[in-house]
């Protein structure tokens, strides 16, 4: 009986000293993602910060650091994801209704939903030089709001079905029963049953997809390319830049005083972004009290 | 039993490869309580689901023969199947009001079938929470959230949801058994109201209910019908030996 106890009391100790290690590694894990935020944030408000003012805000680019601002990049970016955001979310919710309510369960459906999610797989700069030569020149757009919009479009769609679809699918199938056994028809349950439920989710994705569509620099600089932009659009088929290009544009500067330019349109984009991102959590939040 | 108000010939149904209901013949009264009785899994809900055609919502079913209400035949080809789920309610065994106010869960069924204006509605919701025992309790609440009521009162707003729509016949599906006794209770009851003006259909596997709120049983047992008749008889000289056994508890 003594050797017995013994052997449970040494795997007791290389449990504890499993689960004690599991905690650090988690621990770390956290502490290097804070850390690194917070060294990226520090940077960007010292060396931003001293630049970021109303003239900075209300001027557009100039070759001399000190009268250079962000004004067509911040309205291009607005511009492009109001835009982008009117174009994806009718096409990426109507794509997932269809899959989720709709299609058949067949080798073509298992098919389509495979390649979604390959979709949201594919490099962003991809989808930029398929923009460039599907809307700018094969559709002639041109390098317009239009085409950035469109090809931010394609790029976040394959996240919208998939967002939207879990959404959908977390509609109790009770409910369906429910008003099917009422005599509601296929397309009375998906307006009055699916949509309703399913509606703060689909729209949270879309804002968190918009939020990652935002800050994406390849695919725009594709579409916009790196030229000057003296104006803010005012249609969607005018020329365009947005926050990223403007921020790489100044990175790729020789002066040093670029740099602060440029990190001061970062803390921009970094402000944008988390106003986003708190619109969907306030959505989320909104919606979520309704419990059963 | 000549006076039939749903007449089912050989019925069968099938999930894929199970057969699940073999080859049933029923004929069911009108303005009367029917019980479905039988140990779990036995067919009861598929028998009362391919009533108002419920079982087609599941993909790999199949269902043969005809189920007559009224003389007509609910699978022949003429048939409206959102008509014909208006005329038959159902009232499912977990409470499922939707996430909407109490009033809108009653408006739901009279406004996609457009039976009513705004001022008829408002008297159809009464009347429906009227007829479901409810509308004392909500009166004065129903712009509430359908999730505030108790379970209890949560099962009844689905019966007063079912009624709004004007069906002949309402199907229950064991709907008491996620509720507590009281609650149990106050719906045995309203069953036996009901039955002046409707003919309801209540799976059960509770004997003891049967008993309570049928005027007529029927035992299932592996998706045939074993005995059917008037509930007292099935209760106290069951002609079947399996019934006999459920009922004195051998097995269930």
């Amino acid at each position: 009986m003594p050797i017995e106890k013994m052997r449970v009391r040494r795997r007791d100790v290389w449990r504890n000293f499993k689960g004690s290690l599991i905690l650090v590694l988690c621990v770390t894990g956290i502490f290097i993602a804070l850390l690194s935020l917070a060294a990226l944030l520090f940077d960007a408000f010292r060396e931003g910060l001293p630049w970021l003012n109303i003239q900075f805000l209300t001027s557009f680019a100039s070759r001399r650091p000190e009268q250079a601002g962000i004004l067509a990049a911040f309205f291009g970016s607005i511009w492009v994801v109001l835009l982008t955001a009117t174009i994806s979310f009718p096409l990426g919710v109507g794509a997932a209704l269809y899959l989720e309510e709709y299609a058949p369960q067949n080798l073509l459906t298992s098919f389509i939903r495979l390649n979604i999610s390959n979709l949201a797989g594919v490099p962003s700069i991809v989808y930029g030089i398929l923009g460039l030569a599907l809307f700018v020149e094969a559709l002639a757009f041109g390098r317009s709001v239009l085409s950035g919009a469109l090809t931010l479009s394609l790029l976040i769609l394959p996240v919208i079905i998939i967002v939207s679809q879990e959404a959908i699918r977390s509609v109790p199938t009770a409910d369906r029963e429910g008003a099917y056994a009422l005599g509601a028809t296929r397309w009375q349950v998906t307006r009055d049953i699916v949509i309703p439920q399913a509606f703060p989710g689909m729209l949270t994705g879309t804002i968190l997809a918009l939020s990652r569509a935002i800050g994406e620099a390849a695919p725009m600089i594709a579409i916009a390319a790196l030229v000057y932009i003296p104006f803010t659009p005012s249609g969607p088929l005018d020329r365009f830049t947005v926050l990223p290009i403007q921020i790489f544009n100044w990175v790729n500067q020789p002066q040093s005083e670029f740099r602060g330019l440029a990190a001061a349109g970062i803390i921009v984009l970094l402000a944008m972004l988390l106003s986003i991102n708190s619109l969907a959590i306030f959505i989320r939040n909104r919606y979520q009290k309704r419990g059963r | 039993m000549d006076k039939e108000k749903i007449d089912i010939r050989s019925l069968n149904v099938w999930f894929g490869k199970k057969h699940v209901i073999k080859d049933v013949n029923m004929k069911i009264r009108p303005n009367a309580v029917t019980a479905v009785m039988g140990p779990s899994g036995c067919g009861k809900t598929t028998l009362i689901k391919a009533i108002n055609r419920l079982n087609e919502l599941i993909k790999i079913s199949r269902t043969t023969g005809e189920i007559f209400i009224d003389k007509q035949n609910v699978y022949g080809k003429e048939i409206d199947v959102f008509e014909l789920r208006r005329q038959v309610g159902m009232v499912f065994q977990k409470p499922n009001p939707f996430p909407k106010s109490i009033y809108e869960n009653v408006a739901f069924g009279p406004k996609l079938h457009k039976m009513a204006n705004d001022k008829e509605l408002d008297a159809i919701v009464e009347k429906s929470l009227r007829g479901g025992a409810l509308w004392d309790e909500v009166k004065d609440r129903l712009k509430d959230d359908a999730f505030s009521l108790s379970g209890g009162q949560q099962q009844r707003l689905c019966i007063a949801r079912a009624l709004a729509v004007e069906p002949d016949i309402i199907l229950m599906d064991e709907p008491c058994s996620a509720l507590d006794p009281a609650a149990t209770a106050e719906i045995e009851t309203l069953i036996r109201e009901l039955r002046q003006r409707y003919t309801v259909i209540v799976v059960t596997h509770n004997l003891q209910q049967a008993a309570r709120i049928s005027d007529f049983t029927a035992f299932m047992y592996v998706g045939k019908l074993v005995e059917y008749g008037l509930t007292k008889n099935l209760f106290e000289k069951p002609e079947n030996e399996l019934v006999e056994q459920y009922i004195t508890g051998k097995f269930g």
